[in-house]
């Protein structure tokens, strides 16, 4: 076709558009070199990266037992020889704890938005992509969920699951289920009108092709970023039900459970109280500034 | 070769019975990227009751000139510099509070799409009274007793019944109508107008033209007009504006430009707009699309597209040369193409 | 109906070439359209019920010859663009059958609509959505070869040659997503996409509408060229004159849902006979300052096509309407002396009972104004839709 140069093959001669693209970079190399440039985001996403790498390496990094109590050591300062940032109340090393408490408390935020973004998303994809009845009885359904405040529900269902680790987990999964539901339906549902969506059908492509190809890819980002920063909720929401008693029982180390323990020594020793609460506050911070920086990096324009 | 070519800045001449004077306007868009001029160099005089259209493709810098005439573009993002002279005071300079003055009173705007420009929840009604109130004064009564009149005069059948009506309650053309209605609602001197007939349909079109140009005529309104269709332009103007990569390669009146161009891209749109082209034959198009503002090219931005370009219009920027009673051509060899015998056997005039 | 079909009688006007893909014949229409139908439901109150519908596309029926441009305009809300979805299935018709090189589409022996799609393509509209915006070109042309079974490497080599043949080099621009492109770029994407099945017939749905006019030129040489290299059929759908008129060889012109009349391009748009279509041509705008329009040729919007005007759709707003039209609806009629011209209205048709019948293209609008009083109609508002 080289010889068709006049009139048609012409799109091409424009300054600045000679630049060669033509490998393929797939969308998500795209996103990581523009998450690449962004320093916050990275910084931040190293935090998280260093709570997880620590929850995981507990056995290890864990200076003591986050067991073992000591009557004499009882609520020791920050910067406490051998105790660098404190006891408890029962005298345990704090930063055991906080660095084992990070498994229950990391394991509260992360599983629960993950399920729920599995199950609410693809349920919401079905609902948005199919529309009619089928989204009617979906959406109906997760009204039903969204008519409570998302922490009495929470409350409730675990409460009514008898406490624990493992119902505080599904009530948590059964909470974010709805909104991410919402919007992962929200996202197929535009999408299904866009031209694109019609001229995959036009070239007679069944329904589960165009929805893995072309449908979630464009679902996923915002459901993506509105998942990471539900995160941040799961894990205050999981250190509410602790504090509430509902959700990790009490030798456990949890941050939340922790909160709730050492709210008799505040005036005592206030800072050392406040930690699990300021391990809690960074972690949502985080998730929440990685979350905003995805979205940039996932902005196709950008 | 010796060129008649002045400065790029020279001064377009200015009368004083000049309705608006612009002169150098320039328009940069400034963000984190770093800074784009959207426009440059823009000169030119509207005199009252006369008909400007600013010609161009999508990309030109035409709409920015609009807006930017009413210092309507959004603040901190964007810088206009030059000088607009509105019946002898300036624009660019007045104060804020002033301009308020003068937007929707002595200067108005109708837009392409009326659905975004009314307000969906106030009847058409309201919308022109409280316009004529803000700007008059008058009592409610009055300015309703206004709004009847102006339905009147831009023909809306039944305006009684359409004074109640709510802006989605009537058809595209009505609609447009109704804007124009709204900035008629105090006699502007200067109507400016950004593709308010684009979205309608052709016979709906023609009409919507019909009576802009009639208005205008009647209200003796300075009107400038903003499109892309070279067959609107010839309906309406006086004067005809071409832009490209955001400055003004031809200006002239309206049978000089669309009759006789002299511009190599005024010349190639003209060819390249189907109408009555033999049908076994390819249309004359300009190879390629217009240039990115953030990397416009060395020398003349048209140069890449150009089937004229010779080296000096790859290195340096062409100046204005004079052309007509006052209207002028940004190319360096518009002499040369001006001769019948380059443009006999360069471009078909269909 | 049956003797609509003879009314377009063997019009080709484009001696088909052979075609190793041919069913029927190069004589047999690529396509035949009957009584295509689709009503929209507009649905109100607490259950939902239908209290109305928008009558988008109304007993249409054409044909379209092998390797000819069947012109459709019209304005908005005349049911182009619903035809257009309504003849890729994409949109599934109420009623009405088509008959593709042959065999009846969705019959029991006839086309599977898998393999209609796979004949029958489409280009939308040069727009934000026409493209995904999360694929690279090159993957959003191969996608239908893959879709139908292609392997990897072999539907991308075709989507590269493909982009090379709509002028887009391969090695600047197959990696590209289409926000790095321009509009007219875009736009050739959509083409290529709608020729990686090897289509026979492509419905071009106001392909070139959005473009600028010197990229709109480009393309539309572009369209004629791909038209002889791949032996495709067209319909193109649009709403601009000008364009239509260069690229067609019959126009199909549409008002409210209904086809009003079809003829050769040239006939059409020498003697058009429909005041409808009259109005449409008077109201082309020509780049000639000297020549311009200064009477309306018709006045009003057109109505809303949720309650169209009974009997003849045009009557609220045609100058020589009579008392007969807003009762009695035309039927499609064919123009004396003039093959393959069709018209509905009654002024066509001799035997109407209308003052002017049987002058059909002889008065003129945009020339003679004969009533007055016709002016002074008022467009319908859109209160329907509220509901």
């Amino acid at each position: 076709m080289s010889e068709m140069t006049t009139n048609h093959a012409i799109a091409a001669q424009i300054p600045g558009e000679d630049v060669p693209r033509g490998e393929r970079r797939s969308y998500w190399a795209n996103v990581r070199e523009r998450l690449g440039h962004d320093p916050v985001t990275l910084f931040f996403m190293g935090v998280i990266g260093a709570a997880v790498g620590a929850a995981l390496l507990a056995p290890w990094v864990a200076p003591h037992d986050p067991y073992a109590t000591s009557m004499l050591a009882r609520l020791r300062p920050v910067g406490t020889e051998g105790h660098l940032l404190g006891t408890d109340e029962l005298g345990r090393d704090m930063l055991s704890r906080l660095i084992w408490g990070a498994r229950t408390s990391l394991l509260m935020g992360i599983l629960p938005v993950l399920v729920a973004l599995v199950i609410g998303g693809f349920l919401g994809v079905i609902a948005g992509f199919m529309g009619g009845a089928v989204n009617m009885v979906v959406m109906r359904i997760m009204d039903v969920f969204y008519a409570f405040p998302s922490v009495l529900l929470a409350v409730a269902i675990s409460g009514t699951l008898g406490g624990g680790m493992g119902s505080g987990l599904l009530a948590l999964t059964l909470v974010f289920i709805p909104s991410l539901c919402r919007v992962a339906e929200t996202a197929a549902s535009q999408i299904r009108g866009l031209d694109f969506v019609d001229a995959a059908r036009a070239s007679g492509a069944p329904v589960y092709s165009i929805i893995v190809t072309h449908v979630v890819g464009n679902v996923l980002p915002p459901v993506l970023i509105y998942a990471s920063s539900l995160i941040s909720v799961s894990i205050l929401l999981a250190a509410g039900l602790s504090f509430l008693g509902l959700g990790v029982s009490p030798p456990t180390a949890d941050w939340g459970q922790m909160l709730s323990s050492l709210r008799q020594g505040i005036y005592m020793q206030p800072l050392v109280c406040a930690l699990p609460g300021l391990a809690i506050l960074i972690v949502s911070l985080s998730f929440n500034l990685v979350s905003d920086g995805l979205r940039q990096a996932m902005d196709i324009k950008s | 070769m010796t060129l008649d070519t002045v400065t790029g800045s020279a001064p377009v001449q200015a009368t004083r019975t000049d309705l608006l004077d612009v002169q150098n306007l320039r328009v940069d868009f400034t963000s984190r990227a770093g800074r784009t001029q959207v426009v440059r160099d823009v000169s030119f005089t509207l005199a009252p009751g006369e008909v400007l259209c600013i010609l161009g493709e999508s990309g030109s810098g035409k709409s920015v000139t609009l807006r930017a005439l009413m210092r309507l573009l959004p603040q901190g993002r964007s810088e206009i510099t030059g000088q607009v002279s509105f019946q002898g005071e300036d624009v660019l300079a007045m104060p804020r509070r002033a301009l308020n003055g003068l937007r929707g009173a002595r200067i108005s705007m109708i837009f392409q799409e009326p659905m975004t420009a009314l307000d969906p929840v106030f009847t058409i009604g309201d919308q022109i009274a409280e316009t004529v109130i803000r700007h008059t004064g008058v009592s409610r009564d009055k300015a309703m007793a206004r709004a009847l009149e102006l339905l009147e005069l831009v023909r809306i059948p039944s305006p009684e019944r359409r004074l109640r009506a709510y802006p989605h309650e009537l058809s595209g053309g009505l609609r447009q109508r109704a804007m124009i209605a709204v900035s008629l609602s105090c006699y502007p001197q200067l109507l400016l107008a950004d593709e308010p007939t684009t979205a309608l349909d052709a016979t709906v079109q023609i009409q919507v033209l019909i009576l802009l140009k009639q208005l205008q005529q009647d209200l003796g309104m300075g009107t400038i007009f903003v499109t892309h269709d070279l067959g609107v332009a010839a309906q309406i103007a006086d004067k005809i504006a071409v832009m490209y990569a955001g400055r003004i390669v031809e200006y002239g009146s309206a049978e000089e430009v669309l009759l006789n161009p002299s511009h190599p891209y005024a010349r190639g749109m003209l060819a390249s707009t189907v109408s009555g082209q033999a049908r076994d034959r390819d249309i004359s198009a300009i190879p390629g699309s217009p240039p990115d503002l953030r990397a416009l090219p060395p020398g003349c931005a048209f140069a890449p597209r150009c089937a004229f370009a010779t080296d000096l219009c790859r290195r340096t920027e062409p100046g204005l040369t004079p052309r007509g009673t006052f209207g002028h051509v940004l190319c360096h060899h518009a002499q040369d193409l001006a001769s019948p015998a380059l443009v006999g056997a360069t471009v078909t005039a269909t | 109906m049956m003797n609509f079909f003879k009314l377009q009688g063997p019009a080709a006007r484009v001696a088909p070439r052979p075609d190793p893909r041919d069913i029927g014949g190069p004589r047999q229409p690529m396509l035949i359209a009957r009584n295509l139908r689709k009503h929209f439901p507009i649905t109100g109150g607490l259950l939902g019920r239908a209290v109305a519908s928008v009558k988008a596309v109304d007993d249409v029926s054409f044909t379209v010859q092998k390797g000819e441009t069947l012109g459709v305009v019209g304005e908005s809300g005349c049911g182009k663009s619903t035809l257009a979805r309504l003849l890729m299935h994409l949109v599934p018709p109420d009623s009405g059958e088509m008959i593709f090189d042959g065999q009846e589409v969705g019959a029991r022996y006839g086309l599977r609509l898998r393999d209609l799609r796979r004949n029958m393509q489409m280009v939308f509209q040069d727009s934000a959505s026409s493209l995904n915006p999360r694929m690279p070109i090159e993957e959003s042309v191969a996608y239908g070869p893959r879709v139908h079974g292609m392997g990897r490497a072999e539907a991308r080599a075709h989507a590269i040659s493909l982009l090379e043949q709509v002028g887009l080099p391969a090695r600047l621009f197959a990696g590209r997503y289409p926000h790095e492109l321009s509009g007219g770029q875009k736009q050739r994407v959509n083409i290529a996409r709608a020729l990686a099945l090897d289509p026979r017939m492509l419905i071009l749905d106001e392909a070139v509408s959005a473009l600028d006019k010197s990229v709109e030129a480009q393309v539309l040489n572009l369209l004629r060229r791909l038209k002889s290299e791949f032996n495709l059929t067209y319909i193109f759908i649009s709403h601009d004159l000008h364009v239509v008129q260069y690229i067609s060889d019959r126009v199909m012109v549409m008002y409210l849902g209904e086809v009003v009349e079809i003829g050769p391009v040239e006939r059409i748009y020498a003697n058009a006979s429909h005041p409808y279509t009259q109005a449409l041509l008077a109201s082309q705008l020509h780049a000639d300052p000297r020549n311009r329009v200064t009477d309306p040729p018709i006045t009003g919007d057109p109505p809303n096509p949720v309650n169209p005007p009974t009997g003849c759709r045009f009557h609220t707003r045609c100058p020589f309407a009579e008392a007969m039209c807003s009762s009695t609806a035309p039927r499609l009629h064919p123009l004396a002396g003039e093959e393959g011209h069709i018209v509905a209205c009654h002024m066509a048709d001799p035997s109407s009972g209308h003052a002017r019948a049987g002058r059909a293209g002889l008065d003129r609008l945009g020339m003679a104004r004969p009533l007055a009083a016709k002016a002074a109609s008022e467009p319908p508002c859109k209160e329907g839709l509220r509901a």
